[in-house]
């Protein structure tokens, strides 16, 4: 089978002034389809910048990804952007909602930008699937962090993506709402069999993926399955308390 | 992706932003409601000329002459037409005293006997209405309704003109082919002419305009009667105007005021365009996270802006047609403000064409001015939402550069299109550019000054203030470019103003004449000074005066002249009658600036002259030019040997030309008197008597000018300051919106100062002192560009000196300032009234 998503020599340098400075060195790997891998390491590690890498929000300095058979170095802004929309969600540690749209509007988005029909109703069912029907016209300043973070899962499967990103998705909630986020991610995830790349410094939360790659000071450290997890049905056991 | 979602999208973004939007849409309501009013009324004034084109004439055809007529010019003037059957009407026009027996005052007025039924078209407005028709069938008068007024004159009461009493049958409201500012020095009264031999005004010299009307009602026959006798009458030194010449003639009149309009509309525009500018940049840099998140999520770039555009764009279609629903309400009052200006009556309508230019223009603005800042969404990464930046990544653009090249050419084509004139515009842009640069450079300037003299001991608040000023996400560039522009270009009008008012400002004052006596002939020069030593009058001036028309130059008759593509001056200039004088020596008012003055000469051949600088330039000339003047039959041929400088603001009698002594004393002169009376009292008695024993000498008491010039100064003025006003607000209006602007950008940290613990006093010290640092330096660098350009204005376009009033600078200046830091902490306040938790999340 192919990979989903390809990384080979990556490496990335930020020069400010007269200072560079390399974030990430030689970083090699790939991922299958519906995979869940986790990236782990210190904070300063290069987890966020690689992340950003693989979903083309950013250019690497030397070496090539490719994202769903798509080498991403030969694709412009624009065109990244448009491979995005199809195939990649995205949750990020600060929610990111659009603060000047309602939550239901906020999950709306992806598939209006596809042209895709029945958007509301399929936004509508995702919006209940993560518990939050009647809150659908409330504005993000509206919305306690735990719900937008709902909202931004919602949003994040809007558009059935082969591929999520989420970068810390627990880091700013309490333990409680983070569980409860946490196991609606894996939940949905595992219904519509999406490859899940999740960055974290949470080992707890990193064991519950199949495979964890651990950076270093921009290196990889070592790239384990996690052998027992794999098959392991109690995994998804707490789900039904939602 | 159909386009009607990108509608919708825009749409719902735009829900809980539309404050910001309508203070771009402010911005543009403004500008374009100026735009509208003033090129509506330029319209409607047009449209007014046009249709109304006959009653400035109040006839189809006039010829005059402003000399008395010889019996072959009056022949002429009896036949024209005849074979047609034309009316004909025919007046003489001068200038004589009128006594009024009630009280014994004397005024000067212009005296009208006319014959015939003048006005053909448009009527004469009396009061009554029948005394328009009654004066003419008795030995009766209509008199100007001011002069009326003002010496409490009655319908039935007499007045004496020259020898005889007439009654006053009416006053007069207004007479076609008169305009307001015509009659505010002279009013005119009307007699029948059957009367004017006997009054004994007419005598030798005076000047007399003689008039005859036509009124021909095809327009056919009129045309080829006026090609007809054109010829005849310019063989025979007869003028005449047409309709069309008179059309022309009032609109050229008109056309300065016109400037003037225009420049303010442009101005309130411009200004307009610097508030769409800075709120859609601020607006733009509020977007920078939704933008990024929608470009994450999958929005392209192109995508993204245009969800922008479609917004800006919708606000300016709006702002655009509320502007000019504005602007078309204004212009409903600008006739009244202009009434006392304006040669027929307006009657003001809804201009569509300067509607939909008004239109057109606002969305032209809109676009251009946002694509600015609305381009820069094009390369907002979507990296933002990992990491927060301060936006755009700056690199080179050539869609941005296209747009600064597309403003630069909207800016000068439609100052191009308002102005007219090609040069204006070059230096106009020139300075706008030259200001911009200035400006940039000076918040550069504050920018490096802080951070490299910062007072690391001053109290927090201080320091606090101060680094704001530099810190990142500063509004330094952005509010000292748009409230230094928006002061440079009110104080600039403020100026001006000011510069014009002042530039008609007698020295009316100390020991200046104040009385001037003329039409005085060769034979009352002796008695009159008499009666003024009678009355202890001095006599500061006894000046003769003789008019004599330019025959030759250099050797080429004025016909010649006239026809001859090389030459640039007008017709009318080298037709004007010259008014000159003869003495032996130069006054105080002049200094020889060329050549050497004449005193004495003999004969009638080249005889030196000396002429003024004004007359050199209008006319084109040099020393050693030869001139030949038809006195009054006969030619006397001179050369130009010195060329004087004179103050034309003194109060005294002064030529373009200066004969020698000995070569005039023979011609038909008339001489005029300057004295000074003491009071009012003493100035009605002389007059009194004067007019008494010499109907025909004219006395102008030019305190009684200088009230008159007074009023219509002050009429003047009110209108330039209505005007004004409407670039002021808009001004004030970018003030407020570049303040309000900065608010977005200091919500965050004025409720992180808080939360840490800093007092309400505190931070607000801290605005405080940011904005009092801005809006001084920003107003401060506005009004020294203003100073510049009116200084050059004054320099090269008005040719006066140009001393600014300290008054009105520190005026500008404490406005400016205080504005700003008033909105400034207001905007703050507002802030600190919420709780710091509201504030962030609504972040
Ligand atoms: N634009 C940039 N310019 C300079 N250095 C940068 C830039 N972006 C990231 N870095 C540096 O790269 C390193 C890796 O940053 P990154 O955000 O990827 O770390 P992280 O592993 O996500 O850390 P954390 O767990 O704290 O989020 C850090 O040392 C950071 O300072
Ligand atoms: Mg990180």
């Amino acid at each position: 089978m192919n990979s989903i998503l390809s990384v080979k020599n990556l490496s990335k340098h930020f020069s400010n002034n007269k200072l560079s400075l390399t974030v990430l060195d030689n970083i090699n790997f790939d991922i299958m389809p519906g995979e869940s891998v986790s990236i782990v390491g210190a904070s300063g590690s290069g987890k966020t910048t690689l992340l950003g890498l693989c979903a083309g929000l950013d250019q690497p300095s030397s070496g090539e990804i490719v994202l769903n058979g798509t080498k991403l170095n030969n694709l412009n802004e624009d065109e990244r952007a448009i491979l995005r929309n199809k195939d990649v969600g995205f949750v990020f540690q600060n929610f990111q909602l659009i603060p000047t749209l309602t939550a239901l509007e906020n999950v709306m988005v992806p598939l209006e930008l596809q042209g895709a029909k029945n958007v509301r109703k399929i936004a509508s069912d995702l919006l209940a699937r993560v518990g939050l029907k009647d809150r659908a016209k409330h504005y993000p300043s509206e919305l306690s962090g735990g719900e937008q973070q709902r909202v931004a899962l919602a949003r994040a499967f809007c558009n059935s993506p082969k591929i999520l990103f989420a970068d810390e998705p627990t880091g700013n909630l309490d333990d409680s709402t983070g569980a409860l986020v946490e196991n609606l991610l894996f939940e949905i995830n595992r219904e519509l069999g999406t490859t899940l790349i999740l960055v974290t410094h949470d080992l707890e939360l990193a064991k519950k993926t199949q495979r964890v790659i651990r950076l270093k000071g921009g290196k990889i450290l070592s790239d384990e399955i996690n052998e027992g997890i794999a098959n392991d049905p109690t995994l998804y056991a707490s789900t039904d308390q939602v | 992706m159909n386009i009607g979602w990108y509608f919708k999208m825009a749409w719902r973004e735009s829900r809980r932003s539309r404050g910001r939007l309508i203070l771009f849409a402010s911005s543009i309501i403004l500008g374009i409601a100026a735009l509208v009013a003033i090129n509506s009324f330029d319209a409607n004034l047009r449209e007014n000329i046009e249709s109304q084109s006959k009653e400035l004439l109040g006839a189809d055809l006039r010829v005059f002459s402003s000399k008395p007529l010889l019996p072959e010019q009056e022949a002429i003037i009896k036949s024209l037409g005849e074979s047609i059957e034309a009316e004909q009407s025919t007046e003489v026009s001068f200038a004589s005293m009128i006594l009024f027996p009630k009280t014994g005052d004397t005024r000067l007025v212009a005296i009208r006997a006319l014959e015939g039924d003048f006005p053909y078209y448009g009527k004469m407005s009396t009061n009554p209405s029948s005394a328009a028709t009654e004066f003419r069938k008795k030995q009766a008068t209509v008199i100007d309704k001011t002069l009326m007024i003002q010496f409490g004159v009655e319908v039935g009461d007499i007045v004496k003109i020259g020898a005889l009493e007439f009654e006053v049958s009416g006053s007069l409201l207004g007479v076609p082919g008169q305009t307001g500012f015509g009659s505010a020095v002279a009013p005119a009264v009307f007699i029948p002419k059957r009367y004017l031999e006997q009054t004994g005004l007419v005598q030798k010299g005076s000047r007399i305009e003689n008039l005859a009307y036509y009124k021909v009602e095809d327009s056919e026959k009129l045309a080829a009667l006026i090609e007809e006798v054109k010829p005849q009458l310019k063989k025979n030194n007869l003028r005449f105007t047409t309709v069309q010449k008179r059309k022309e003639d009032v609109a050229d009149a008109f056309s300065f005021a016109n400037k003037f309009l225009n420049l303010v509309a442009f101005l309130a525009l411009l200004l307009g365009c610097i508030g769409v500018a800075s709120s859609i940049h601020v607006y733009i840099k509020s977007k920078v996270k939704t933008v990024a998140v929608l470009r994450c999520i999958g929005m392209t770039g192109w995508q993204s802006f245009s969800v922008f555009l479609i917004q800006i764009l919708a606000m300016g279609i709006i702002g655009s047609i509320l502007g000019a629903i504005l602007g078309s309400s204004i212009q409903m009052l600008l006739p009244t403000v202009f009434s006392s200006f304006l040669p027929v009556d307006v009657v003001m309508k809804i201009s569509w064409s300067s509607i939909l230019l008004g239109i057109i223009t606002g969305i032209i603005v809109s676009i251009l001015f946002a694509l600015w800042p609305l381009l820069s969404i094009r390369n907002i990464s979507p990296l933002n939402t990992l990491r927060e930046s301060d936006g755009a990544k700056n690199s080179f653009d050539f869609l941005r550069m296209g747009v600064l090249v597309l403003i630069g050419i909207f800016i000068a084509g439609f100052a191009y299109f308002q102005i007219r004139d090609f040069k204006s515009v070059l230096l106009f842009c020139g300075f706008l550019i030259f200001s911009l640069g200035i400006l940039i450079g000076i918040s550069a300037l504050i920018i490096w000054a802080v951070k490299k003299f910062f007072p690391s001991r001053f109290p927090y608040v201080l320091r606090q203030g101060l680094s704001n000023l530099y810190r990142p996400n500063n509004q330094t560039l952005i509010l000292v470019t748009c409230i230094g522009l928006g002061t440079a270009l009110i104080s600039t009008l403020f100026f001006t103003q000011d510069l014009l008012i002042s530039q008609v400002e007698f020295a009316g004052t100390g020991n200046q004449p104040n009385m001037i006596l003329f039409d005085i002939q060769k034979d009352q020069a002796e008695e009159l000074e008499e009666m003024a030593a009678g009355f202890e009058l001095p006599i500061i001036q006894k000046v003769p005066l003789i008019t004599m028309r330019l025959n030759e130059l250099n050797g080429k008759s004025i016909e010649e002249l006239s026809e001859d593509p090389d030459n640039d001056v007008s017709r009318g200039m080298l037709n004007r009658e010259a008014r000159v004088t003869f003495r032996g020596e130069m006054v105080e008012s002049e200094s020889l600036t060329e050549g050497e003055f004449t005193g004495n000469f003999e004969g009638f051949e080249d005889v030196p002259v000396s002429i003024a600088e004004r007359y050199q330039n209008l006319m084109d000339l040099k020393l050693g030019d030869r001139l030949v003047f038809d006195v009054h039959g006969t030619l006397i041929s001179t050369i130009v040997t010195s060329i004087r400088k004179v103050d034309w603001t003194k109060l005294q009698t002064n030529f373009f030309i200066i004969f020698p002594l000995g070569v005039l004393e023979e011609a038909p002169f008339t001489n005029v008197l300057v004295t000074r009376v003491p009071n009012n009292e003493v100035s009605a008695k002389f007059q009194q008597s004067v007019v008494t024993k010499f109907p025909n000498v004219s006395a102008v008491d030019l305190s009684l000018i200088l009230k008159t010039v007074e009023d219509l100064l002050n009429k003047v003025s009110f209108v330039i300051r209505f005007m004004a006003l409407f670039s002021i607000i808009t001004g004030l209006l970018i003030l407020v919106g570049s303040v309000i602007i900065s608010r977005y950008q200091r919500v965050k940290e004025s409720v992180l100062l808080r939360t840490i613990g800093g007092t309400r006093k505190q931070i607000l010290t801290i605005y405080f002192v940011e904005y009092f640092i801005l809006g001084s330096l920003a107003s401060l660098s506005g009004i020294l560009l203003a100073l510049l350009a009116c200084w050059l204005l004054a320099m090269y376009s008005f040719k006066m000196v140009f001393i600014p009033g300290i008054l009105p600078i520190f005026m500008i200046y404490i406005v400016i300032t205080g504005l700003t830091v008033l909105i400034g902490m207001l905007n703050s306040a507002g802030i600190l009234s919420k709780s710091p938790l509201e504030v962030l999340r609504m972040e």
